[in-house]
This record gives C-alpha cells, sequence and structure tokens, in this order.
C-alpha cells in the first residue's frame, strides 16, 4: 500500500466510473429474471438506476451483480407476460 | 517604488485583486466585504481585469464555484465576512482537502446573535481548523501585501493549500489610511504564472476530484495536508523576503514591538495591535517594560517562535478582539500595574 509521500495530494485520482469497482456486493435481495417470462419491454433498462441490466442488440441479457444493489424496482416495473413476472426478488443467501 | 493613495482597507484588497488579476471570482455580497467585489466588479465591467466573475446566490455557492474553478485549473480568489464565513464551512474543508489554493480575504465581523455587522474575529476563529492558512493584518497596507504574499504561499509547491487574509471590518475596511501600492508590473512579476495542478480542463489528462477514501487512505492525505501546513511557515518566511524586495516593507511570522526585554507581554490581532502599540509606548514613558506580539502568521500557529518571543516575560496577556463564551476564565484577567 502507498504511504503519504507517494500519494498525490489531495486524493486526486485517475478518471473513471464505479464500473472497476463491486458495488453489488451489499446486497440482500437479489433479482432473477425468468428469460420465458420477458417481453423485451426494457422497462428494467430504463429504471434501474446502477445500469444493471445488461443489453446486447436491443435485447436485455443477464443482470450485472457487481453493481446491482437489489433495490427492487425492475422487478416492481416488470410487466411481464400474462400476468407472470420475467423478475422476481430472492433473498441473498438462499 | 509604487503610488501613495488614502484609500480605505477594502478599495486596496480591490485593487491588490485587480492586479493579481485572477481567472475566476466567485462572491456574494456581505457587509462589511462587499465593496470588496463592489469595487472588483467594476474592474470587471470596465475590462480592466480578465477575470470570470461568477454572482452566485450564497456564499456557499461561491466556496463551491472557486472550489470548481480551482479544479478546473484557474487562479481562484473570493472575499467574505462573518455569516458568509460560516456559510461556506463546509466547502472551507473541501478546498483545502482536495489542496485548491484559493485566496479570500476574510473582511472580520462578529458572528450573529445578536446580530452585529461591526468587527470581532469570531468568524475567522471559527475557520481555524479549517486546513487553510491564515494571515492577519493589522491595516489596509498589510492586508495589501498579505493578499499578494498569500497567492504565493498558497500555489506555492511545497503548500498548495488555500488561504485567507483578515483584516476587521470597518475600523479597516471602511476607514480611509494613507498606503503605497506597488505598481501593476511589480506584483504581475511577483506572483508569477498561476501552474495549475491536475487541472480538470486538461481533457487529455482526466482525473478525478473528490472520490470516496476510506479509513485505509483517509489519515494518509490528513498528513499530507498537515505536512503542507507545516511546510507553509518556511515558505511564509520566503515569500515575505522576497516581497521584502520589491516593496521594502518586511514581514515575519509575527510582529514584535518593544519586546526584546519586556517583562509585560501583550498578544493582539489586527487592527487593536496598532492601538496597543500606542499603550505600550505610553507605559514605556512612565518606566514600565510593556511589549508586544502582533501574530501574523495565525495558521499554521508558529508555537516555537511565538513562546520563544515571550520567553522573557513575566505577565503575557492576550487580548481577544471579540468574547468567546467561557473560553476564557476569570482568572486569566490581569491588570496592568498602575504607575
Amino acid at each position: 500500500m502507498k504511504g503519504w509521500r507517494e500519494l498525490e495530494i489531495g486524493a486526486i485520482t485517475e478518471a473513471g466510473s464505479a464500473d472497476s469497482y463491486n458495488t453489488g456486493s451489499w446486497r440482500a435481495f437479489r433479482p432473477r429474471w425468468i428469460e420465458e417470462n420477458c417481453i423485451q419491454c426494457l422497462f428494467c433498462w430504463i429504471y434501474c438506476p446502477d445500469s444493471a441490466i445488461t443489453v446486447k442488440d436491443g435485447k436485455r441479457g443477464e443482470f450485472d451483480y457487481n453493481h446491482c444493489k437489489g433495490c427492487g424496482i425492475c422487478a416492481m416495473e416488470c410487466p411481464g407476460k400474462k400476468g407472470k413476472k420475467a423478475i422476481v426478488m430472492e433473498e441473498e443467501g438462499k | 517604488m509604487g503610488k501613495k493613495l488614502a484609500v480605505t482597507g477594502n478599495q486596496a484588497i480591490a485593487e491588490a485583486m485587480r492586479q493579481i488579476n485572477p481567472d475566476v471570482c466567485a462572491a456574494y455580497p456581505i457587509t462589511p466585504s462587499t465593496e470588496v467585489m463592489q469595487r472588483f466588479a467594476s474592474f470587471v465591467a470596465n475590462g480592466k481585469v480578465d477575470t470570470e466573475l461568477v454572482t452566485v446566490e450564497s456564499e456557499h455557492s461561491a466556496m463551491s464555484a472557486c472550489i470548481g474553478a480551482s479544479a478546473a485549473g484557474g487562479r481562484v480568489m473570493t472575499a467574505t465576512s462573518s455569516q458568509g464565513l460560516a456559510l461556506m464551512w463546509e466547502m472551507l474543508h473541501i478546498a483545502s482537502g482536495m489542496r485548491l489554493p484559493v485566496v479570500m480575504t476574510l473582511v472580520n465581523r462578529a458572528l450573529s446573535a445578536p446580530i452585529n455587522i461591526h468587527g470581532d474575529h469570531s468568524d475567522g476563529m471559527g475557520a481555524r481548523d479549517c486546513g487553510w492558512i491564515q494571515l492577519w493584518s493589522e491595516n489596509a497596507q498589510e492586508a495589501y501585501d498579505n493578499l499578494i504574499q498569500a497567492i504565493r504561499i498558497a500555489e506555492h509547491d511545497d503548500v498548495r493549500l488555500p488561504a485567507m487574509v483578515c483584516m476587521d471590518g470597518f475600523i479597516i475596511s471602511h476607514s480611509i489610511e494613507s498606503m503605497e501600492f506597488l505598481s501593476d508590473d511589480v506584483v504581475k512579476e511577483f506572483i508569477g504564472e498561476f501552474k495549475p495542478k491536475n487541472p480538470l480542463l486538461d481533457v487529455n489528462n482526466p482525473v478525478t476530484y473528490g472520490p470516496l477514501v476510506l479509513p485505509d487512505f483517509f489519515m494518509e492525505f490528513k498528513r499530507q495536508q498537515h505536512e503542507a501546513m507545516l511546510n507553509a511557515k518556511d515558505v511564509v518566511l520566503q515569500v515575505a523576503k522576497e516581497f521584502e524586495k520589491v516593496s521594502g516593507r518586511s514581514y515575519g511570522l509575527f510582529e514584535e514591538y518593544r519586546l526584546d526585554d519586556a517583562e509585560i507581554a501583550i498578544v493582539v490581532l489586527n487592527s487593536a495591535a496598532g492601538t496597543c502599540k500606542d499603550v505600550v509606548d505610553e507605559y514605556r514613558d512612565r518606566g514600565i517594560k510593556v511589549g508586544l506580539l502582533k501574530p501574523r502568521l495565525f495558521r499554521p500557529f508558529p508555537y516555537k517562535e511565538v513562546a520563544d518571543a515571550l520567553s522573557g516575560a513575566k505577565v503575557i496577556g492576550a487580548y481577544l478582539t471579540g468574547l468567546t463564551p467561557l473560553v476564557v476564565s476569570d482568572q486569566c484577567t490581569w491588570r496592568l500595574p498602575q504607575p
């Protein structure tokens, strides 16, 4: 670890974002994606406050669990298919 | 040598700011410092300076804008008083923690309540431990000289800390006295060009200001600040020496007035020191050995040097401009012997 003599003064660091940090580690509930109920409306992607829904070629993929904090907004907003949610929240560690 | 003119303290400060020509000034008016920015705003309007003047909605915003501008890579200045400084308090720590050499004039004024626009030192004393360098000034001349030197001290590579120049509200800020200005060229050459460190506007080398730093590294950065503060003392003396060459006026960490053989020493800041010098003379005339020590560099406080200077005195009295309730006990008060 660097000491005070080596560190840049004022805690000025390289430019970046939370992308390189695992900020999802304190999650208590974990969203699970059920692909068969997903209509690809991308509401989850729009509402996610942590950009933790990965999208490729206009289709949603798996959650980015390094950044998902388990707030549950995606599960709340998910319209699902025929009354069945495509995202459900499950307790971590179970 | 420059011109000798009769001006108010605020005018002297505004004139120093014109000569310094900072990149950005963000300020919010408050008595008694209002006149500083009012005069400076007319310099901006009349094209006498190249400064970007940001008129903001509060002093909290003023200091926030100063911080942003300084991090962007500019030489930044502001001025305030009393409640204004109190409202800046949170941001004062951000400026010093990010090691931004913002330079501010504090026209000392009592903090409310009861509301009082005149000068005690409760505002500056409240900001004593915010990581800012503090230079205190007896009169307009010292405030002017201190402000120009503060630029060099704050921006010095061994320091890189914000600095505050204090002078008394009304007694100095609004009273007219004769003082000597340096010429524009001399000031320009003395302060030199500002060299930004990690500026945000250097888009080819992007940086992050203000990241989260948890206990594993927090004290490392506080230690850096502490060391910079310790360095400031030598830098203050070094800059003062250079300043003497261009101005003929000499400055130290503090001023000693008839202190050499004094048995009774009075320690007093700012304008009251001027009055005290007359009192010292009066008592000296009566054969009583009284002397005065007027701190100039108050943060970092030169403990050892002050202790050495006062070591010969049998009695030391510290006079506070203002009264901080319960800080001074009755046992500490003393009287000069009546001749």
